[in-house]
């Protein structure tokens, strides 16, 4: 009896010691970091001193960008993908956050990639959180639930708000006033993930977008943006803000 | 003489020893204390706890918070500034919020009880989490004006604040997530199924003639909205208010921008009815009396007026009455003096 337990002890320990699959697979997984470069038209975006002008040759000035990128997938040819469960809140005032990274991506030639411009719906209502989703971060609507998905806020003396400020608080989760937009990128050159290495990632965003195309915004009709109301109009125009730098 | 001496030293040391594990143990939670109990007749709770999980220790920091006005801008107020426990956690006798500076707020007090089987928060249902519903309050320029930011550094300096924190997570991490999952704990298990009302139902209580001609009355009149046992059905309708124009509250058009959800609230649980005045989302009226003077006789009918509103017809004198006194059979007495709920700061 006494011995069969022992028996039972050691093969016990064997599995939970021995390098199981799945750990067997780790080496052979790489990394992927990605940068964002923040850019206005032809000019790179310097918060509060370069002047830009809009579609409407409005002439401004942007003092906070920021939003969240999430629900990263990476796609093969033959449709495998890798899918990261990650939340990434990109902040122009802050360096280190314009350089995410993409661990345990398993080998292979990726030829797109595709994420979530916010939050999604699920974690719009999961309650309290932390990491990128901290409530404290400033991204986040209390009195209609929902995070913020991209803030933008500048100045202009077009815009008839107090003190000439524009700002455009994206977010909404919910039909009919969903801002959750997935952008997908095709990458030319496929992206070969091998072991232990890390490949690099520019994508350039250009924040001009936020303004224009489809909807030209005029400051001196449309300077605030702060609930769900017209969020879609604005998120609709930055879908497209994002593109690979080669 | 001398032995006599030591047997009284021993004696009165006793009995102050024992007034002070008698008073420590008044605030005391033990597991048991914080078991999930569903009350028999009431669905499945919404709000689950599956990824808040309820100790005691957390409980008991909830609790901390929730009577500390550390938590606002200018060390005034409190949760229980506005929800005051003998209240059913409503506020007694302010028909609007009152709050920091004494500046008054745009909707009155609800009652908080039976929170976890609700799927949205506020009048007009714009918070989908119990766990953020707080952040309300802790940040709105007329309530607590305080930034969570600034409120997570405020604990982080109070040695007292370090202990429970620890106490309750097992390590040294205070942040917001922390903060409101503890004042969850706290509030979720804010149970009120202990009326007259439940014990009549469950054969250990009786109803007089009066009592029963109220609930006969309400199930044919009122519980299409105030659905039993919670006593709200958790929509969103227009009972007919003549809007207030000062306000211009529109509820729950304002969350979702849909016209044809102007001047719709949540309806409310109904439960410590008595204790919960005045009523409506505006505190508009002050008596029980003056509610079914409404439903009686002064329904707005507009574009959003419900029809189960307008089907109650006028109700005699009697009807009221005995509504009424149905209502009051609502009152939670163990829950309204629930131990476990009282201020810790109270000696
Ligand atoms: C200045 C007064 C005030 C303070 C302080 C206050 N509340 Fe409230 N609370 C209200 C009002 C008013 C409402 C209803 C708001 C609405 O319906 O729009 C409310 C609603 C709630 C609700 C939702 C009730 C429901 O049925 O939807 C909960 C839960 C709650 N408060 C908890 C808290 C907690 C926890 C605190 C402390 C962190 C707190 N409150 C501080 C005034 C206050
Ligand atoms: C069409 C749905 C509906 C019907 C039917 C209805 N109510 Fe209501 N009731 C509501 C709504 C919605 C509110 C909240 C309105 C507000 O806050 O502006 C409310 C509020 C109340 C309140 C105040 C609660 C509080 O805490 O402020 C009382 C009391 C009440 N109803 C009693 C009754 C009675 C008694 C009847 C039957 C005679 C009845 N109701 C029928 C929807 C309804």
């Amino acid at each position: 009896m006494k011995k069969r337990g022992y028996l039972l002890f050691g093969v016990l320990l064997y599995f939970l010691t021995s390098p199981s699959h799945s750990n067997a697979q780790h080496s052979s997984k790489g990394m992927l970091s990605i940068t964002f470069f923040h850019y206005v038209d032809s000019l790179v975006l310097n918060l509060d001193s370069t002047t830009y002008k809009n579609s409407f040759g409005q002439a401004y000035t942007v003092s906070n960008f920021k939003y969240y990128i999430s629900n990263i997938h990476l796609k093969q040819a033959d449709g495998t993908e890798y899918i990261s469960h990650d939340y990434f809140l990109i902040n122009e005032e802050e360096e280190k956050s314009k350089k995410i990274v993409l661990t345990h991506i398993p080998k292979g030639n990726y030829t797109s990639i595709s994420y979530m411009i916010g939050v999604d719906s699920l974690h719009n209502c999961s309650g309290a959180q932390s990491g990128a989703l901290d409530e404290t971060n400033g991204m986040f609507w209390a009195w209609n639930t929902g995070y913020i998905f991209l803030k933008l806020e500048g100045k202009s003396s077009f815009s008839k708000s107090p003190g000439n400020i524009f700002e455009y608080h994206i977010g909404g989760y919910k039909s009919p006033a969903n801002s959750i937009r997935t952008v997908l990128l095709k990458l030319e050159q496929p992206l070969l993930i091998e072991n232990t290495k890390t490949e690099a990632m520019k994508i350039k965003v250009n924040v001009a977008e936020i303004l224009k195309t489809p909807s030209n915004i005029d400051f001196t009709k449309m300077s605030s943006v702060t609930d769900t109301r017209n969020a879609s109009i604005i998120a609709d125009n930055y879908k497209d803000m994002f593109i690979i730098e080669k | 003489m001398k032995n006599k001496f030591i047997v009284l030293i021993i004696f009165s040391a006793c009995i102050i020893l024992l007034s002070f594990a008698n008073n420590a143990s008044d605030h005391s939670i033990s597991k048991k204390d914080i078991e999930l109990k569903i009350p028999k007749g009431f669905p499945k709770p919404i709000y689950d706890f599956k990824n808040n999980k309820i100790s005691p220790e957390g409980f008991i920091l909830g609790r901390k918070l929730f009577y500390d006005p550390i938590l606002s801008k200018d060390s005034s107020t409190s949760c229980q500034s506005c929800h005051q426990r003998v209240a059913a956690f409503a506020h007694i006798d302010h028909t609007l919020s009152h709050g920091i500076d004494g500046k008054i707020g745009t909707r009155n007090v609800p009652a908080i009880q039976n929170m976890i089987w609700k799927d949205t928060y506020m009048a007009d249902g714009g918070v989908n989490n119990m766990e953020v519903q707080p952040i309300n309050p802790l940040t709105n320029p007329i309530e607590m004006n305080e930034s969570l930011a600034h409120i997570i550094f405020k604990l982080k300096q109070k040695k007292e604040y370090v202990a429970l924190f620890k106490k309750a997570y097992k390590d040294t991490i205070i942040n917001s997530e922390r903060l409101l999952k503890s004042l969850a704990q706290f509030t979720g298990l804010m149970i009120s199924a202990n009326s007259r009302y439940d014990k009549y139902l469950s054969g250990k209580d009786t109803f007089s003639i009066q009592e029963k001609s109220g609930l006969q009355l309400f199930r044919a009149k009122c519980s299409g909205c105030h659905q039993e046992p919670l006593f709200t059905d958790n929509s969103y309708r227009n009972n007919g208010l003549m809007a207030d124009s000062s306000l211009n509250d529109i509820g729950r058009g304002r969350i979702t921008k849909i016209e044809g959800d102007n001047f719709k609230f949540k309806v409310p649980s109904l439960r410590n009815i008595e204790m919960t005045f005045p009523y409506m989302h505006d505190g508009r009226y002050r008596k029980l009396k003056d509610v079914l003077n409404h439903y009686s006789s002064t329904i707005s009918h507009n574009k959003t007026t419900d029809e189960d509103v307008t089907k109650i017809g006028s109700l005699s004198d009697k009807e009221r009455k005995d509504i009424i006194a149905f209502l009051l059979t609502l009152t939670d007495k163990e829950f309204l003096n629930d131990k476990r709920f009282v201020d810790p700061n109270r000696k």
